[in-house]
């Protein structure tokens, strides 16, 4: 099975560190143990999701923008 | 108009909190909400639940329109906004009126005029109101700046227009900071926010927050004495009393009849707040604001002087005059409250929602306890965090303080982490005890003394 990256946290998933800059990661792209791959908001507050095993990432399973529940897949691992 | 059924606007305790203020008052009750809040207790009170949206507040609590459609296809014919969200927008409050219906607050004008900063200032002048002294208008020169610094007193805040929040703020203490300050200032100003315009005002070190609580029906006002929130954690008022202790009770009528004077000259309508400097060095009080709504700290006020004050806010805006007469309003003892957040005190308070597994509150005839919480209930991760306001009544302060600490111990919430340990750390802080905080103190004694886990 595909390794993926879940998120830590309930709340809200952003792929970009603010609306007018670039994704944090995209498709393809290889990501290091402790890689920044977007952003949980809850209740106001931004937290880092970081990668917690590395990889090259064959899809994001959440949209920017979409709610997400802790412990919900974020990204799959190729 | 008598209002028969109200539209709540809002969510969370204050939702909670308002449909019991509709209920005493025999009101039908129609909770909005969100996709997010369809197991909230507000929902479950409510006569009628109508789903606005999808859970963020940009697409439901937010949006004019879908409350605007709730409101009409639940047959309500008042909207009450509770604090946040809507609360404050005059174009919200004009939308509702130009709906057919009643809002329960400020005439949207009223809303516009106090929530502009300087014409609020303006207004407060007019009224004979103190506010903080500060240049008149922008500042040209470093030598403009120096006379007005010289007018004002030192120190002086340098504040650039386009910043807010407390950014671009620096500090002068003498002529020679404030030349090279000012300077300093304007280049970054103008490359954080594209406008290099500068302003300045009186720095008051060590200020209280103190505000007031005034009650209108568009003629005439009273107060409902003050409060003090000059515990605040990032500007978040965190633990809230009243009245304030640091007042003397000329003060306390020198401030209370300012706000009464300025909410007359405005014709202001419905539940009010004036928020005020104090400082305790020179005993001047300066005013900065007023908001037009309900406060989340207005319980605190309920205790000391037993009014109502969403029920007097609903009155109003059905079409009754004030009931109440100033000499009617009085204070009786201290109330204290505390905040209850989903946050972790122990771990820079980040946020913590989970699952209620289990609920305890104190019971007693001078404890309070507002909340959204249920046994079972998962709190949404889209909004504030704030779950709850602890709240006590005593005869007196120290009386209060040993309630709170009591009502504390009283209180269980399990599941996730809140803020009940950083209450019961300051309901045992000596400081807190003598009234020795303002509005910088919270931050750096929790350096000091952070929150076991």
């Amino acid at each position: 099975m595909a390794e993926q990256i879940v998120s830590p946290l309930p709340g809200t998933f952003y792929r970009k560190p603010s609306p007018d800059e670039p994704n944090f990661k995209n498709e393809g792209d290889t990501v290091a143990v402790g890689d920044v791959i977007g952003l949980v908001e809850v209740m106001k507050t931004f937290n880092e999701v970081k990668a917690d095993k590395a990889g090259t990432i064959a899809s994001f399973t959440v949209d920017n923008e979409e709610a997400v529940m802790a412990g919900q897949p974020l990204v799959e691992l190729g | 108009m008598a209002i028969s059924k109200l539209l709540i606007a809002n969510r969370g305790e204050i939702a909670v909190r308002i449909i019991r203020a509709a209920q005493a008052l025999g009101i039908r009750t129609v909770q909005a909400h969100s996709m997010a809040d369809a197991d909230s207790l507000a929902v479950q009170m409510a006569d009628e639940a109508v789903n606005i949206g999808p859970p963020h507040a940009a697409k439901s609590y937010l949006k004019v329109d879908a409350v605007l459609e709730a409101a009409k296809s639940s047959g309500a014919d008042a909207v009450h906004p509770g604090y946040g969200f809507l609360s404050e927008n005059a174009a919200f409050a004009k939308a509702v009126e130009d709906a057919g219906l009643v809002f329960v607050g400020p005439k949207p004008e009223t809303i516009s005029r106090l929530g502009d900063k300087a014409a609020a200032r303006a207004a407060a002048e007019a009224a004979g109101v103190p506010t903080v002294p500060g240049s008149e208008g922008l500042i040209e020169s470093v030598d403009a700046a120096r006379a007005a610094a010289e007018r004002i007193g030192y120190p002086v805040m340098i504040k650039a227009s386009a910043g807010g929040g407390g950014r671009g703020i620096k500090i002068a203490e003498n002529a020679d900071e404030l030349a090279k300050l000012v300077s300093q200032a304007r280049s970054e100003a103008q490359a954080a926010f594209g406008d290099g315009s500068l302003y300045m005002e009186k720095l008051v070190r060590n200020a209280r927050h103190i505000e007031v609580q005034v009650l209108g029906d568009g003629t005439d006002a009273v107060h409902c004495f003050e409060r003090e929130c000059s515990m605040q954690r990032r500007r978040q008022k965190v633990w809230e009393e009243a009245p304030s202790a640091a007042l003397d009770e000329a003060k306390r009528q020198a401030i209370c009849t300012s706000a009464v004077d300025l909410a007359r000259s405005v014709g202001y309508r419905g539940a009010g707040t004036l928020e005020y400097l104090f400082d305790d060095a020179s005993g001047a009080f300066y005013f900065i604001e007023m908001n037009t709504r309900i406060q989340v700290e207005h319980p605190v006020t309920e205790m000391i002087t037993g009014i109502d004050l969403v029920q007097e806010m609903i009155r109003i805006a059905g079409g009754e005059k004030l009931r109440l007469k100033q000499d009617d309003i009085t204070l009786n003892g201290h109330a204290i409250e505390c905040r209850i957040n989903a946050e972790d005190p122990s771990n820079s308070f980040m946020p913590a929602p989970g699952t209620v597994e289990r609920l305890v509150v104190p019971q007693a005839d001078h404890v309070r306890f507002d909340t959204l919480l249920y046994e079972g209930y998962t709190i949404p991760p889209f909004y504030d965090s704030l779950l709850g306001k602890l709240i006590v009544h005593g005869p007196d302060r120290a009386t209060a303080i040993d309630r709170m600490a009591a009502a504390l111990d009283g209180l269980t919430i399990e599941g996730f982490k809140t803020t009940v340990p950083l209450h019961k750390a300051l309901a045992q802080s000596a400081d807190v005890r003598k009234n020795a905080i303002h509005t910088q103190y919270l931050e750096p004694w929790l350096e000091a003394h952070p929150i076991p886990s």
